[in-house]
Parts: structure tokens; C-alpha cells; sequence
């Protein structure tokens, strides 16, 4: 599906550092690594929003640079990290501008287009803002519409780019439960996330990067341990199976144990 | 599951639902549409009625009827003239000149994500005055296959400054909501200056400057209409075909990638298109501001953002502003002088932003 073949990204500095790896149709893999270790940038060169400066990647078997706009865009829909809109479209016209791929433009909206907005809406519980202004709800409520239109592109792969950071858990649980059911359909997802946990429960493949190299890549059980989170975030780290669901989670630990908060012991002091 | 099944027939009643709505908004529009064009027609009929030279309606149904062929001409020479010639041509280049205006307004507030932006505070405006100005004292002129220089000349004075618009205002690879502006300013007072100076080694008088700095219709007629039209045709077919991609747009450069807008050229496409617009009224009638500020801004509160109705409506409502607008400045003053119809469209056009910058700012929202 996608192809990576030594790719490398940045100026004076590179910002991806020699990347290769492959996704497989299906595959469900989460981006983990500390801020500026080229999450977004690696996201941003998959969706051919950023030419690689060495390397190359396929889509589908063709180099992604010689692949039209329109074209990719039905292949590959991405939901950005977060989405300021000035323009008071009302939520229905943003999910509909998904279906811009598709549309040929000669031609009005058809039938079809509004049936497809309109079960992207739904699946991610944003129909009741269908009529209302996207100027005029919350922000994790815009990030949700902005997810019906990755939808309505009828995409075979999604990128997201830390697109549930800015939502309450309940919605980043339920975004997440979606895309996982989306994904058992068939859906390719790639995703670049903060939360590890989040990430140790629905993603199967984790890539961990580090100051824009790969530092490891494969199954979530074999490699979400202590100690590869340790060497990617710098950070003491405890991993723990939890005993109903079989997925590992991780715990922070404190860089100096003096630094934690105590529980009152016995009252006032 | 009972819930599966109501949610696919909530599905169907949802898309009926919209469906009805979508049908209803466009009713909505046509009936806009046809408000408008009524506004219109009414409008351009009053506006070649009043001036200093009482004219009569017979007299000007008269005249149109010998126009269009239909009965033979009546009138005497002078009312043929002030109908005709002076009054219906003029009307007419304002109509026209005002849609420009709006239009490439739409595309630029749409394009560069600022509520600020029209062609006059971009420095567009000022810059396509320079580009003619600046032919006109090379000398050079005439005609190429009935295709008048001066609007190219426009054209490049108006890319050039809104490169330069673009260059100032980035910082640090973004381009700022508020310097985009005040660098419009600074290009378009230094354009200003450097008109004034052509013009006086010219030796051209005072309210030559003025022509060209405040913009007027004053002694324009057929031949203008005739300058302007293919470059007010050319410029709003190129951008019609991309209202849709204006759209998406106007969520930011990075969505309309992911969306599949091939980015780059759409937006040079359109930047081109709306330069082309502003250029082509320029030629004609100088600098007038604010046209291009106001009018997509009613229409917007009026019937939303949507650019293809957008497009047409800001249109309309352009050509009707500035038909008014000239009228006030033709038949003001008591003297029987004119004044530059850019002073009347910069005394609404001034509070207007002002208003914008309060009130729009705060909300942060358009």
C-alpha cells in the first residue's frame, strides 16, 4: 500500500533521517515519539504535502510526487493536528468539500455526495450540527466534522495527525472506537499520537521515532516495553499488562522520586 | 438490533431532509439573484435619469428604443448625446467596474484568509494605476487587435505590487493578518507618491492626479466599456470555473492539499484572475476603494460563504453599489462639480472597516 524507501526530509538539518519501512493494506500503525521527532513532518511527506529531499515513496506502487492531486486525494485523506476556520460554512458544506476528489467539475452535487456527507456525519456523531456554522461549535466538536470529511473521501488510507489531542477522553475513546471499526473494514490507518496509552490499545504496529529516525517499528506487544519508551522519551517508564484486556500500559515514572506528590498520611500536619 | 434499523431509515429521512433544505437554499439564492438584477435594471435606468440636465423618461425610452433598432431615432442631437454618449455609457462602465471591484474582493478576502482584503487596501489597486500611469508617459498607446495596452500595463503594476504586498507582509514564512494590510498601505501611499510625480513631469494638471488617485467616471464612455469588457469577461470565467476550489481554499493551505487542490497553480490561477479583474477597472476609472471591501462582506452575512453564489451575488451587488456611488458624486456638489467617485466609496467604505476591525476581530470569526 505504502511504500518508504529511504527517506530523508529537512533543510540544513534533516528532520527524517533515512526512513524505510512499508504499510500493508489493513495495517492500524501509531506514530509515537517526543515533540519534534518528525511525527508530523513524516505525515506531512505521506501525504505528499512535503517532497522528500533523497528517497522515495510509493502509493499503491507509483511514486507519490507523480500522482495528481485529485487522485491521491482519493486514496489518502488526512485530519490535521488542529483547524482554525474563519469562514462560517455551515458544518454539511466542510464534509461536503471532502467529496471534492470525486466530483467532476462540470457537475453539481449529486444524491450520492449528500448520502455519503451525511453517513461521514453520523458515524462520527456529528449530525446534529449538519445546518450550524463550523465558526460556531466547540473544537473537539470541529476536529469530529473535520474527520467526516477525511471520511467522505472515501479514502483507502487515513492519516491523523494528533487529530483526537485536543478532545476529552469520552470523544478520543469514541474516535478512536470508530476508526478501529473502520479499519477492521478494511481502512489503512496510520496515526501520530501523544497519548501512549491510546496508542497501545487500538494500534497493532507502533514506529517510534527519535530526532528523525526510525528507533523501532513493529508489533505493539514486542515493542511497546520500558525499555524502548525509556530510550525514545528520556524518560523512567514502567509497562504493565492489564489483566481483563491483555494490552499493555505504560506508567510515567518520576524523574526524581523526592519531585512526587506524597498522599496526606494521617491527616493534617 | 432495533437500533440499526432506525438508523438507517433516519439515515433516509436525514438525506430527504437535506435534500429539501439544499433545494431551499436554492430558491433562496435565485430569488436573491433575481432581487438583485431587478435592483439592477431599476437602478441603471435612475441613474441615467438623474444629472444636472433634466431628461425625461420619454426621451430616454426614446433613445434606447433607437439603440436597440426598434423605432427610429426622435430625439434631437443633445439628448441623444447626454442619454447615450454621456449618461447610459457611464452608468453602465460603473456597473461594470463596480463588479469587477467586488468580485476580485470575493477572491482575495477568500484567498489570502483576510477579512481585510480587497483590492485597494492589497495595494492592487494602486498598482495597476502605476502600471498605466507609467505607460502612458513612455507613450505608449493605441490599439493591438482592438485590445488596448493600458489594462496589461494594469495587470503587471497590479502583480507587481501584490508581490511586493506578499513579500513585505511574510514573517517568518507566514503572512500576517494585519501587516498584510498596513503593507498594502505602505505600497499603495508609495505608488500614490510616485503616480503624483509621473504625472506632474508630465505636466498633466492637478485633477489628472486626482483621477487616477481617487478614481472617477468623469468624461468615460463607450470606448471604456469597450476597454474593459474583454478583461471583466476573461477574468470572471477563470474565476467562476474555481469557485469550488476558492471554497476549500479558504480553509487554509494544508486542508486544501489534503482535499486534492493542486494548491500552487489554483492559487496563481485565481491571484491572476482577481489581479486581471482589478487591473481591467483600474484602466478604466482609477483608483476606487472599499467597492471591493463592503460588498462581498453584506453579501456574505447575507446568503454565506459559499463562493459560487458568492461570486455572482458580490457581483450584482458591486455594479449596483457603484452605480449609486457615482451618481452621489456626479450630482453633490452644488457648484455642478464633480467629485472623484473614489471619495464617496472611501467615506463608506472607511467606517465599514472600521467596523470590521472592532467588531469581526474580537470574535475572531468573519
Amino acid at each position: 500500500m505504502i511504500q518508504v524507501n529511504d527517506l530523508t526530509l529537512g533543510y540544513e538539518r534533516p528532520v527524517l533521517h533515512r526512513l524505510s519501512f512499508a504499510v500493508r493494506p489493513g495495517e492500524f500503525v501509531g506514530l509515537l515519539g517526543p515533540n519534534g521527532s518528525g511525527k508530523t513532518t513524516l505525515i506531512h511527506a505521506l501525504a505528499g504535502l512535503l517532497r522528500p529531499r533523497e528517497g522515495q515513496i510509493l502509493l499503491n506502487g507509483e511514486p507519490l510526487a507523480a500522482l495528481g492531486s485529485r487522485r491521491r486525494a482519493r486514496t489518502l485523506a488526512v485530519v490535521p493536528q488542529s483547524t482554525e476556520i474563519r469562514f462560517p460554512f455551515t458544518c454539511l458544506e466542510i464534509v461536503l468539500m471532502g467529496r471534492y476528489p470525486h466530483r467532476r467539475r462540470a457537475f453539481s452535487l449529486t444524491e450520492a455526495d449528500l448520502a455519503t456527507a451525511l453517513w461521514a456525519m453520523r458515524e462520527t456523531t456529528t449530525a446534529e450540527f449538519t445546518d450550524r456554522p463550523v465558526t460556531g461549535i466547540s473544537g473537539g466538536e470541529r476536529q469530529r466534522v473535520i474527520i467526516a470529511r477525511a471520511l467522505a473521501q472515501e479514502p483507502a488510507v487515513l492519516l491523523l495527525d494528533e487529530a483526537t489531542s485536543s478532545l476529552d477522553v469520552r470523544k478520543k475513546v469514541e474516535i478512536f472506537e470508530l476508526i478501529s471499526r473502520l479499519n477492521r473494514e478494511g481502512l489503512t490507518v496510520i496515526c501520530a499520537l501523544h497519548d501512549l496509552n491510546l496508542a497501545a490499545l487500538y494500534c497493532r504496529r507502533l514506529m517510534f521515532l527519535k530526532e528523525g529516525r526510525l528507533l523501532e517499528d513493529g508489533p505493539t506487544e514486542a515493542v511497546f516495553t520500558a525499555a524502548t519508551l525509556e530510550r525514545v522519551y528520556d524518560t523512567p517508564m514502567e509497562v504493565i499488562m492489564h489483566p481483563g484486556y491483555g494490552r499493555p500500559y505504560a506508567l510515567t515514572l518520576p524523574l526524581h522520586p523526592t519531585g512526587v506528590a506524597k498522599a496526606a498520611s494521617g491527616g493534617a500536619s | 438490533m432495533p437500533e440499526a434499523v432506525t438508523s438507517v431509515t433516519a439515515g433516509g429521512e436525514a438525506l430527504a431532509r437535506t435534500l429539501a433544505r439544499h433545494r431551499r437554499g436554492r430558491r433562496q439564492f435565485a430569488a436573491a439573484v433575481l432581487l438583485l438584477s431587478g435592483a439592477l435594471v431599476l437602478s441603471l435606468a435612475l441613474a441615467v435619469r438623474l444629472g444636472r440636465l433634466e431628461v425625461g423618461w420619454e426621451a430616454i425610452g426614446a433613445v434606447l428604443l433607437a439603440k436597440l433598432g426598434l423605432a427610429p431615432a426622435t430625439v434631437d442631437r443633445t439628448t441623444d448625446v447626454v442619454v447615450w454618449g454621456i449618461r447610459f455609457s457611464r452608468v453602465m462602465l460603473a456597473a461594470l467596474v463596480g463588479a469587477c471591484l467586488a468580485v476580485a474582493g470575493v477572491v482575495f478576502q477568500g484567498l489570502l484568509l483576510n477579512p481585510l482584503a480587497d483590492p485597494f487596501t492589497l495595494g492592487v489597486s494602486t498598482g495597476g494605476a502605476f502600471g498605466v500611469a507609467l505607460l502612458v508617459l513612455l507613450g505608449v498607446g493605441g490599439s493591438f487587435w482592438g485590445l488596448s495596452p493600458l489594462p496589461l500595463g494594469a495587470l503587471a503594476g497590479a502583480l507587481g505590487a501584490l508581490g511586493a504586498v506578499l513579500v513585505l507582509s511574510r514573517e517568518g514564512g507566514r503572512v500576517r493578518k494585519e501587516t498584510l494590510i498596513l503593507a498594502g498601505i505602505v505600497v499603495s501611499t508609495f505608488l500614490s507618491a510616485l503616480i503624483s510625480l509621473i504625472k506632474s513631469l508630465d505636466e498633466e494638471s492637478l485633477s489628472a492626479i486626482v483621477f487616477w488617485i481617487m478614481g472617477s467616471f468623469s468624461g468615460r464612455g463607450w470606448v471604456h466599456v469597450g476597454l474593459l469588457l474583454p478583461y471583466a469577461l476573461a477574468g470572471v470565467v477563470l474565476l467562476a470555473r474555481y469557485a469550488r476550489e476558492l471554497d476549500i481554499l479558504a480553509l487554509g493551505e494544508e486542508h486544501s492539499h489534503f482535499l486534492g487542490v493542486a494548491v500552487t497553480r489554483v492559487r496563481l490561477i485565481l491571484l491572476v484572475g482577481a489581479s486581471l479583474l482589478t487591473a481591467g477597472a483600474v484602466a478604466v476609472s482609477g483608483v476606487i476603494g472599499f467597492v471591493g471591501l463592503v460588498v462581498p462582506h453584506v453579501m456574505r452575512m447575507w446568503l454565506g460563504p459559499a463562493h459560487g453564489r458568492l461570486l455572482l451575488l458580490s457581483g450584482l451587488g458591486g455594479a449596483l453599489t457603484l452605480i449609486w456611488a457615482d451618481v452621489v458624486a456626479r450630482n453633490l456638489l452644488a457648484s455642478g462639480q464633480e467629485l472623484p467617485v473614489g471619495v464617496v466609496t472611501a467615506l463608506l467604505g472607511g467606517p465599514f472597516f472600521f467596523y470590521l476591525l472592532k467588531t469581526r476581530r474580537a470574535r475572531g470569526i468573519w
